[in-house]
């Protein structure tokens, strides 16, 4: 009996000790997460949300042209980085036993640990510089998309991989076995019984990449106007944050809380914008 | 449909040793009667550098039902994966020989396997039903996916396809409910309804009740037989009760060779072999 109050003391502690491990692990998160909200709070308006920001002092102004920049590249990227990502997945996961595929694999997994800055400064020297040997397309909205892709790729193709390599054999044999060709089986099988992965791998890309400022600053530049063209500048959530954090102006770090929120604010409603779009339509391959 | 014996002339020795037997099952079993549906002549088949069949030469006869037996490992899964070209999708499998399907050779360099796939069609040992479509998708996926539901009108053919699969009238009044929700059994008969759809000449099934329940196998058993009048069947089968059962013709595959064939009674009966009557009265396997 005294083994069995023993055993059951270890079972208790070991469920507390998680608890505790939980808690410790989410307290930062947390904390951070109160603190953009009390310190962004206040700010919100509908005039901080529309207007061009101000220089400071009396006139704050607002984060209308870093929103719209935001979307706009969170657009751009997605359109070139997600189908590009998601075919790298489906090359990998299924014709992925090639010596080619096993070298594209570990080059992808080098690349979705690459840092930030670095891919930011290979885009500027090869497609933002207005000379010889580069694109030349200067600091505009797609440099900015190619410098985003070049992160958004290796993470969706990885994940992508992952969730298509789950779908159970036996259901690419049984299209097969019916006389359906392989490409036909990976669009119309496959990938619709992965998708709920597939669209979580996607969902976190672009909110990794809805964040990064490093290579925003030799990409797109920002801007304190709307959008003014495809070879322009362009504003940024991200970049707004940094550059209004450095400002010894109270009013202008009141203004980055309030963007750090609304990037917040952005990531999470593409976040539950998406899962609702995507759920119920045949994609409940995780449910029964 | 005129079929000649074909000579192999690069007969290995190991196939003419083999070779009087096959004789003697054709004496007995009088099985040049008719032209044999599905013919297999020579047939190998590899894992990488493994040999999982030593040359099989196999007759089917149409219309009928026709068993494999034997102990795991034997091959027989493999042989009825050859018979559709399935078992080239496995990474590092191989096959040589030939398969003659109405008299022409499946393995020949310019036909396409998945052609031969439309007329040759599978049930898996598992119920596989597309998770992510309903159960009326299900049976009209194979001619959705290959683009062959043109001028055609899918209702009849769905319909026809679970009667002929003895399914339509537990699931008429829920065609619109996930393939996955129905028991496993039903399932089986869904994948079996799939198959019918695409009209195929020969239905291979390898040990398609072996995840069932007794009286869902009973189900799939009588459909084999019901089946037999349009299509000619192929069942690999753990389960000598139920070749005895259902099936026809019975062969006994070990170690990657056909030790035995002939009609299901005198094999069980009176088996020639050794080997065979070992296996059917339980001493190994």
């Amino acid at each position: 009996m005294s083994n069995y109050a023993v055993r059951r003391f270890k079972d208790r502690l070991f469920f507390f000790l998680g608890i505790a491990c939980i808690v410790l692990a989410v307290l930062p998160l947390g904390s951070i997460l109160l603190e953009v909200i009390v310190k962004g709070l206040p700010t919100l308006s509908l005039n901080f949300l529309t207007t061009v920001p101000g220089p400071g002092g009396a006139n704050v102004g607002g984060i209308g042209p870093a929103i719209q920049g935001s979307l706009i590249l969170i657009g751009l990227t997605s359109l070139i980085g997600i189908p590009l990502g998601v075919l790298s997945g489906i090359y990998l996961a299924e014709y992925g036993d090639a010596p080619y595929a096993r070298v594209m694999r570990s080059l992808n997994d080098v690349l979705t640990e690459f840092p930030s800055i670095v891919v930011g400064l290979t885009v500027f020297l090869v497609v933002v510089l207005k000379v010889s040997g580069s694109v030349g397309l200067g600091f505009s909205p797609l440099s900015g998309a190619i410098a985003l892709s070049f992160i958004l790729i290796p993470i969706v193709a990885r994940t992508a991989e992952e969730a298509i390599k789950l779908v159970p054999n036996a259901l690419r044999e049984a299209s097969m076995a019916l006389g359906v060709r392989k490409w036909r089986t990976t669009l119309s099988i496959v990938l619709s019984v992965a998708k709920a992965g597939l669209v979580t791998g996607i969902l976190l890309a672009v909110a990794r990449v809805a964040g990064e400022t490093a290579p925003l600053i030799l990409t797109v530049l920002g801007n304190t106007h709307f959008f003014e063209g495809f070879n322009e500048p362009l504003a940024a959530l991200p970049l707004q944050i940094y550059q209004d954090a450095l400002s010894a102006d109270p009013g202008i770090q009141a203004r980055a809380w309030g963007a750090a929120l609304i990037l917040i604010l952005v990531v999470l409603s593409l976040n539950i914008v998406v899962r609702l779009a995507t759920r119920g339509r045949m994609g409940n391959s995780g449910r029964k | 449909m005129n079929v000649e014996k074909r000579e192999d002339p690069g007969m290995s020795e190991q196939e003419r040793q083999r070779a009087p037997t096959d004789e003697f099952a054709m004496n007995t079993t009088g099985s040049m009667d008719v032209a044999p549906k599905l013919q297999s002549e020579g047939l190998r088949a590899f894992f990488g550098k493994n040999e999982a069949l030593h040359g099989i030469d196999f007759s089917i006869r149409p219309n009928k039902v026709t068993a494999i037996i034997g102990p795991s490992g034997c091959g027989k899964s493999t042989f009825l994966r050859c018979l559709n070209r399935m078992h080239e999708l496995t990474p590092g499998a191989k096959a040589s020989g030939q398969v003659l399907l109405d008299g022409g050779n499946i393995y020949a360099p310019k036909i396409d396997p998945v052609l031969v796939r439309r007329r040759i069609g599978m049930v898996f040992q598992k119920p596989n039903p597309f998770p992510t479509m309903d159960i009326y998708d299900n049976v009209a996926a194979g001619l959705k996916l290959t683009g062959m539901k043109k001028g055609k009108n899918l209702d009849d053919i769905v319909k026809n396809s679970l009667q002929q699969a003895s399914l339509w009238d537990e699931v008429k009044d829920e065609l619109h409910k996930p393939g996955t929700s129905i028991s496993g059994g039903q399932q089986q008969r869904l994948c079996i309804a799939r198959t019918i759809a695409m009209q195929p000449e020969v239905i291979l099934m390898d040990e398609p009740c072996s995840a069932l329940d007794p009286i869902a196998t009973s189900k799939v058993e009588e459909l084999m037989v019901q089946l037999k009048g349009t299509y000619t069947v192929v069942v690999v089968t753990h389960n000598m009760q139920q070749a005895a059962r259902v099936a026809d013709f019975t062969a006994f595959f070990y170690l990657g060779k056909l030790i035995e064939s002939g009609p299901t009674a005198s094999l069980f009966e009176k088996p020639r072999e050794e080997l065979t009557e070992r296996y059917l009265t339980g001493r190994f396997g």
